[in-house]
């Protein structure tokens, strides 16, 4: 650092975006600026159709103005041959942004005759350019010079200056060119277009044809050096630059519910991670759609998208199905919340269903993906294959902040734990849906392998589908054996009768208890009526002994006093007493 | 023998039909020496072999640029023979006297 400023960074190539999606990424930016660009490919690799877009985008998104020069197809032709992309050129013509040129060398109405150049060409580049001011134009394909002119050292020397020209006339120029066998293309375009080679691929395998790019040279820039898959769809090329590269990404520390409650419950008490992948296994059957279904639910009623790829069943069946468990998915798909893209893994090529996933990705912007499920595209890859586009999906998606749900079918019994496809290493959270089978029945139990990053219970929950939706209940275990199913059911029985026997019992015993307590109560009132009584007679006989002696006191004072008073007359009967 | 420079009008061709009247078109860029030569072998060619049956037509590119689409002229200089139809196109410098009558489809004269 010098006086406080950072040395500025060497001029960086000027390139001109192409517009095409995931091609401005690979390229970091675009084609060079100025200066020719080959694209060879076998025929019907796509490579009009690329020359095309780059000028329709160039057009109508940056604001510069281009020109096709076709040497092997009439405008019209070339009309037809482009609608699929969905470009109205005639419009883009009227509008002076586009102009296609037809450039005819027949061979048979040309003799030649002596010394000549092609400055007629130059002219006639030179004219259509001027007319709109391009500054991108296509050659489509200048090899037909080499076909229909026997003199190639005329030729060479010509397209030499031809690009030399171009460059001066600050034009972006896209050239094509065909694949040769040994070489690029067939007569050597690659001499002298070296600032930047695309090759396009269209290969075929098992039956099912997959397109590939790949950028082979860019000078002065860095690229993306592998091959890409890209799709040729309604709305232009569609590139899938998508590739490992590298764990970058930051980790959210948010958590979205998994749609079942208690489900969340297991995971942490939150659910999962946002921007976190999810792998639902488990044999035929064992609901893990349904699962995957509860979570999209989630995510649109958070008001969020969700995109659910579908690769076993169309997305009218599902939501038929989904029916039956209470999940009602026609809503959130007329409110735009849910997108069912749904495809037979056969249809296309894997790479192909990657960049398919990809282009609906860009265009959708979920936050939520459901695969489902993803074991199906071992029918068009291996196993090593189908990992690959899975790490690369998911290494997408986690750039992006989109929580990843896949549903992985397992051939169940004991190797469940072993998944196919041998992704489980990929994902954060596994949840395995497992069948129970216990006496004549099989229920399904649900407990989660892993997940990183949070506690989560290893207990094993019922699995329990109804029409009411998703119901995780505990597992009896009662005397130490998990049971689900009837046998729960009954053991609930079992155990709540018991219940209630003993809660009689206690009632009943209760119940005599209070009796004799009633009893004894009133055996004491009893006593104490005995006590009063005892008392009072008590009190009685001490009353009446009072008297008693009071009386014979009196008497006896009586007897005294007569007794004395009278003691030498022999006391007459009936003398006088006190009485 | 009418040869016209510069801003080119294509005369109504009267004699359509008649295998005897030749419309000739010589497409230059400029007075480049090539141009020039094949001016000057053309002349001599049509002197030689279609005697007063010609009229050649001298478009140059440089000032009508336009005119190179309508034609689909490519090569410069290119020689095309408007009449009789078919049409023809000859490039070069016209200096190989027998590819010309070929490509014109001229049977050449003798003397």
């Amino acid at each position: 650092m010098k006086n406080g400023k950072p040395r500025s960074a060497p001029r960086a190539l000027d390139k001109a975006p192409t517009g095409i999606r995931g091609l401005d990424e690979i390229t970091g930016g675009g084609l060079p600026r100025n200066r020719p660009t080959l694209v060879c490919g076998s025929p019907g690799s796509g490579k009009t159709l690329l020359g095309m877009e780059f000028l329709v985008r160039g057009a109508v998104r940056y604001g510069e103005p281009g020109v096709f020069f076709a040497f092997e197809e009439t405008e019209e032709e070339l009309v037809q041959n482009t609608a699929t992309l969905g470009f109205d050129l005639h419009r883009l013509s009227a509008q002076k942004k586009l102009r296609t040129e037809y450039i005819r060398i027949e061979r048979h109405e040309i003799e030649e005759t002596g010394e000549y150049d092609l400055e007629g060409l130059f002219i006639r580049i030179g004219a259509a350019i001027d007319a709109i001011h391009a500054r991108r134009v296509v050659l489509d394909t200048v090899e037909v010079l080499f076909a229909c002119l026997t003199n190639h050292g005329i030729v060479r020397a010509e397209l030499r200056r031809l690009f030399r020209w171009l460059k001066e006339k600050q034009v972006t120029a896209v050239v094509t060119g065909e694949r040769g066998i040994d070489t690029l293309t067939r007569f050597g375009l690659e001499e002298y277009v070296a600032d930047c080679v695309i090759v396009l691929d269209n290969r075929v395998a098992d039956q099912v044809s997959t397109r590939r790019l790949r950028v082979v040279k860019y000078r002065g820039s860095a690229h993306g050096a592998n091959e890409y898959p890209f799709l040729i769809t309604n709305e232009g090329l569609s590139v899938a630059p998508i590739t490992s590269l590298g764990l970058q990404h930051e980790a959210s520390t948010k958590r979205i519910s998994s749609g079942v409650p208690r489900l969340d419950a297991l995971l942490g008490g939150q659910g999962y991670y946002r921007g976190s992948s999810v792998l639902v296994s488990g044999a035929a059957g064992t609901g893990k759609s349904t699962l995957a279904v509860a979570f999209a639910v989630a995510a649109c009623q958070r008001r969020e998208r969700c995109l659910y790829l579908a690769l076993e069943e169309s997305a009218s069946q599902i939501q038929r199905n989904m029916r039956s468990v209470g999940f009602h998915l026609e809503r959130f798909v007329r409110e735009g919340l849910l997108r069912f893209h749904a495809a037979r893994p056969t249809c296309q090529g894997l790479e192909s269903h990657l960049a398919a996933i990809h282009d609906a990705a860009e265009r959708f912007k979920p936050a939520a993906v459901v695969l489902d499920p993803v074991t199906n595209l071992t029918t068009v890859g291996t196993v090593p294959e189908v990992r690959s586009v899975l790490a690369r999906l998911i290494d997408f998606f986690k750039d992006r902040q989109i929580t990843l749900l896949a549903t992985s079918l397992t051939s169940g019994g004991d190797a469940e734990e072993q998944s196919e496809v041998g992704i489980s290493s990929l994902m954060d959270t596994w949840i395995l849906v497992r069948n129970l089978e216990s006496n004549g029945e099989r229920n399904r139990g649900l407990y989660i392998l892993k997940s990183r990053g949070m506690a989560h219970s290893n207990q094993v929950r019922e699995f329990v589908l109804s029409g009411t939706g998703i119901q995780l209940i505990d597992v009896y275990t009662g005397s130490g054996t998990a049971l689900t199913g009837s046998a729960r059911i009954a053991q609930m029985a079992r155990e709540q009768a018991e219940e209630a026997l003993r809660r009689q019992e206690v009632a009943a015993q209760r119940a005599q208890a209070e009796e004799r307590r009633a009893a004894a109560t009133a055996q004491i009132a009893a006593l104490r009526i005995q006590v009063k009584a005892a008392e009072e007679e008590l009190k009685r006989l001490a009353l009446a002994a009072g008297i008693r002696e009071k009386a014979s006191a009196r008497a006896r004072l009586n007897l005294s006093r007569s007794r004395m008073a009278d003691k030498n007359s022999a006391a007459p009967l009936g003398g006088a007493l006190v009485h | 023998m009418v040869v016209v420079s510069g801003r080119a009008r294509p005369k109504r061709a009267t004699q359509a039909c008649n295998r005897d009247f030749w419309e000739l078109r010589l497409y230059v860029a400029g007075q480049t020496p090539n141009c020039l030569r094949a001016f000057a072998n053309l002349k001599q060619l049509c002197e030689t072999h279609l005697e007063g049956k010609y009229r050649i037509q001298v478009i140059d590119l440089v000032r009508n640029p336009q005119l190179a689409r309508g034609d689909q002229i490519f090569a410069i200089p290119t020689l095309v023979r408007k009449l009789p139809v078919p049409v023809r196109k000859i490039i070069g410098n016209l200096s190989n006297t027998e590819k010309v009558l070929v490509g014109l489809d001229l049977v050449p004269r003798e003397g």
